[in-house]
């Protein structure tokens, strides 16, 4: 059966965990796609936009994508699913990450370390960022709202300036440097040769297959790992109480709906699975840099789940691709504009700022003297204008737009 | 281990109010402790106290256009910040006063001028005292910061007038965003002095130096503070009460939402840009000049407001003065006992006051208890 969304004729069917075959067809078209974008296969590389993104120069900003995803993924279990609203998702990533390098991390003078596998720190760093989250939910279940926004905004700053001790750079790094991070490599223990090689190129099955694109499947399958589990929480009874506490607290707690015990288990799932990001976040560049875990970021998270649509599982996913990728666009556009000539690109090309006279607000170089902006400094301001304008016009995000479409086309042609 | 510890939280929710007596006993041995450096040094106490009012004041100041914001529209506004950096930047841009002594001379390293423009500021020929003429200045900034909060209030912030409330602050924080680029731009490599007639100047009380500019944030703090609680009981100020109530409401009964507002906004603004002024001057920064750090004030003061209570002027004062205080007293009589916390530990004073403080009193000090409805 095609199946209609909202239209539920059986109870199994309303639990399902995908009730409709648009649902089905797109999840698996888009798991192929994912799992075989890094390959030079034949219908693969004819795509245009699928082909460029599987690029090796691409395949970066992709796997930084998935990290964006799984960090959305948890604040959305808070966010979205149980209505409570954080700004220190941020902090949590950042106890994931120094949970992951405390564990896998190389000991030494400097640093604190353990080396253990990635079976441990791994899981390690979102359980402990699971914790904290435990520790810190007595203060945020008793607040509502915009307190409890500042609350842990005010976290995020506590992070960064522990982060920054004595004793918290023997496991965060130097605020300039950081402190390299664990490979993704799979070892049973600390043995010299890893079990699965991540961190080199190298050969899987039939292909050969280089570090990034290694990397970008590590993370794609622990991406599709949580998105699954998000999506599968949301039908279990710890999902719908959190749904009934976000729609109404009150009127959830009469109906015998223990606010604090869910309260707690957003807050623990959502830390867990932003431990994770965090961990992946530092994995991405092998590095942690314990300032990265800023304000910023949380926003960009917040954006995220605005910008996708907050409360649905694909509404992360479809923020975290637009978030990373827009800025990498602005610039991949930019500087082909800059090589631009005649025609409308040409016409374009006027918007870049090269020498000194010359009319643009588009400045090629880093620092900008005068009233223009780099391109990385327009990337922000985009990014600021994007959740204002999302807000303002489409407050659903890119899901609610498609939930519109989908909403037309299912009485079309008689939409009334 | 989770098992016991969530079992330990669930105890302590269940009781609802962590031991006050715990935490008055704390209190007690912290006056207790100050009482005795009192006696022994009341030249450092009386200097540190004169310190923390006057960074109780900037905190109040921005702290008092957190509450004038939400008060209207019942959001925080997190675009603070920058607003207040834009506005002291305005500022620096109206005052001649860029030189800067090179080789033993004194040099030009910006005129004054009109923003976006070659015009030269017309504030360096106007003639009389140099205090007037910076006065003039503020004033102009000032105004130029109410523009803004105005122009922001009407682009962003109208269209969401019926919306869900943390939208609105997602929508600030958007701003916030956006308004740092354009300031850090402005400022560029360089600092950008405010060109306070004050300085560092200042005198000295029993042994105490205390900052001119201590006592100019405390009469700025006063003086809005009673203007703020003046206006609550002007007839424009209870409108304001009333779209805040009910924005609905207030409409049928004749109220414009949409210019109370804007006039929260501009107004919020005003003092935003006061204490971005200040935030370039002791006690909060040595710089004298706007920098990249000074849209920070306003995260910085976020403790305050929240201490005092989102919606009460009289809380956004006392927060400020309490966060204030606590502030600088751990940084000058508690940096041997908790120096674990790391260089610069004063700067998280705040939080952990507005934690512990949000732990007793959810809706801080003064503020008002949501009614909630099933």
């Amino acid at each position: 059966m095609l199946g209609r969304p909202n239209l539920y004729t059986a109870y199994r069917q309303e639990t399902q965990f995908m009730p409709t075959w648009t649902q089905k067809s797109v999840f698996w078209v888009f798991m192929a796609l994912l799992f075989l974008l890094p390959f030079d296969l034949p219908i693969i590389s004819h795509l245009p936009i699928v082909r460029f993104l599987g690029d090796a120069e691409w395949l970066r900003p992709m796997a930084k994508v998935l990290v964006f995803a799984v960090a959305a993924l948890g604040l959305n279990l808070l966010s979205g699913v149980a209505g409570q609203v954080s700004l220190g998702h941020a902090f949590f990533m950042g106890v994931g990450a120094c949970a992951g390098v405390f564990l896998g991390g190389e000991g030494g003078e400097a640093f604190l370390g353990h080396g253990l596998p990635i079976w441990i720190w791994l899981p390690g760093a979102g359980v402990t960022a699971a914790l904290v989250g435990v520790m810190v939910s007595p203060v945020a279940v008793r607040l509502r709202g915009l307190y409890l926004a500042i609350v842990t905004l005010g976290l995020v700053f506590l992070g960064i300036h522990f982060g920054n001790t004595s004793w918290g750079r023997r496991i965060a790094g130097t605020p300039g440097e950081g402190r390299p991070f664990p490979s993704l490599d799979i070892r049973l223990w600390k043995e010299e040769k890893p079990l699965v090689d991540v961190s080199s190129d190298g050969h899987w099955l039939w292909f050969d297959v280089t570090e990034g694109q290694k990397r970008y499947f590590a993370f794609l399958v622990i991406t599709v790992l949580l998105a699954v589990l998000a999506k599968n929480l949301l039908r279990t009874r710890t999902g719908r109480a959190m749904q009934a506490i976000r729609d109404r607290d009150i009127a959830a707690e009469v109906m015998g709906v223990a606010e604090f015990r869910y309260k707690v288990i957003a807050f623990s799932v959502s830390s867990f699975y932003a431990g994770i990001a965090g961990a992946l976040f530092a994995a991405l560049s092998n590095r942690l840099l314990a300032f990265e875990f800023n304000l910023f970021l949380s926003v960009s998270f917040i954006a995220v789940l605005l910008i996708g649509g907050a409360g649905t599982t694909a509404g992360p996913l479809i923020g975290a691709f637009f978030v990373v990728m827009v800025p990498e666009f602005v610039e991949a556009w930019t500087q082909w504009l800059e090589q631009a000539e005649g025609g409308i690109t040409g016409a374009l090309s006027g918007l870049i700022l090269t020498s000194g006279d010359d009319f643009g607000v588009i400045n090629t170089a880093i620092q900008t003297p005068g009233w223009t902006l780099s391109v990385y400094d327009w990337n922000v301001v985009l990014f600021g204008a994007l959740i204002v304008v999302f807000l303002i016009a489409e407050p659903l995000g890119i899901f609610g737009i498609w939930v519109r479409v989908r909403n037309y086309w299912k009485r079309w042609p008689f939409s009334y | 281990m989770g098992v016991a510890l969530y079992a330990w939280l669930a105890r302590l929710e269940a009781r609802q109010r962590v031991p006050l007596a715990f935490l008055a006993g704390i209190g007690a041995a912290i006056g207790l402790f100050l009482a005795v450096q009192l006696v022994r040094a009341p030249a450092v106490f009386l200097q540190t106290l004169m310190k923390s009012l006057g960074l109780g004041s900037v905190y109040a100041l921005i702290a008092l256009g957190f509450v004038l914001i939400f008060k209207a529209t019942q959001t925080v506004n997190f675009a603070q910040g920058a607003l207040a950096a834009s506005g002291a930047l305005f500022l620096a841009f109206l005052v001649h006063d860029s030189r800067i002594i090179q080789d033993g001379k004194s040099v030009v390293v910006r005129d004054g001028h009109i923003p976006f423009t070659n015009i030269a500021s017309p504030f360096d020929s106007l003639g009389g005292a140099s205090w007037l003429r910076w006065a003039i200045a503020v004033a102009v900034a000032l105004a130029f910061a109410a523009a803004v909060g105005l122009v922001v209030e009407r682009l962003a912030i109208r269209p969401m007038i019926g919306k869900p409330l943390f939208s609105v602050a997602v929508i600030t924080l958007g701003l916030e965003i956006m308004f740092r680029v354009f300031n850090n731009d402005a400022v560029e490599v360089d600092f950008r002095p405010i060109g306070a007639p004050w300085g560092l100047d200042g005198f000295t009380v029993a042994g105490a130096f205390i900052n001119w500019s201590f006592i100019a944030a405390m009469i700025a703090a006063a003086l809005a503070f009673i203007a703020v609680y003046l206006f609550y009981r002007s007839r424009l100020g209870i409108a304001m009460r009333a779209v805040a109530f009910d924005q609905e409401a207030a409409l049928a009964q004749g109220v414009s939402v949409g210019r109370v507002f804007a006039i929260a906004w501009a107004a919020g603004a005003v003092l935003a840009a006061i204490g971005g002024i200040f935030a370039t001057q002791p006690p909060v920064a040595q710089t004298l000049s706007v920098g990249d750090e000074t849209a920070n004030i306003a995260f910085r003061a976020l403790p305050a407001v929240i201490l005092g209570g989102l919606d009460s002027a009289t809380g956004a004062l006392l927060g400020g003065l309490i966060v204030g205080a606590a502030e600088i007293y751990a940084g000058q009589y508690a940096a041997g006992q908790i120096s674990w916390l790391g260089a610069g530990y004063p700067l998280i004073v705040p939080y952990v006051v507005m934690m512990i403080g949000l732990l007793v009193r959810p809706y801080g000090l003064f503020g008002t208890e949501e009614i909630r409805r099933v």
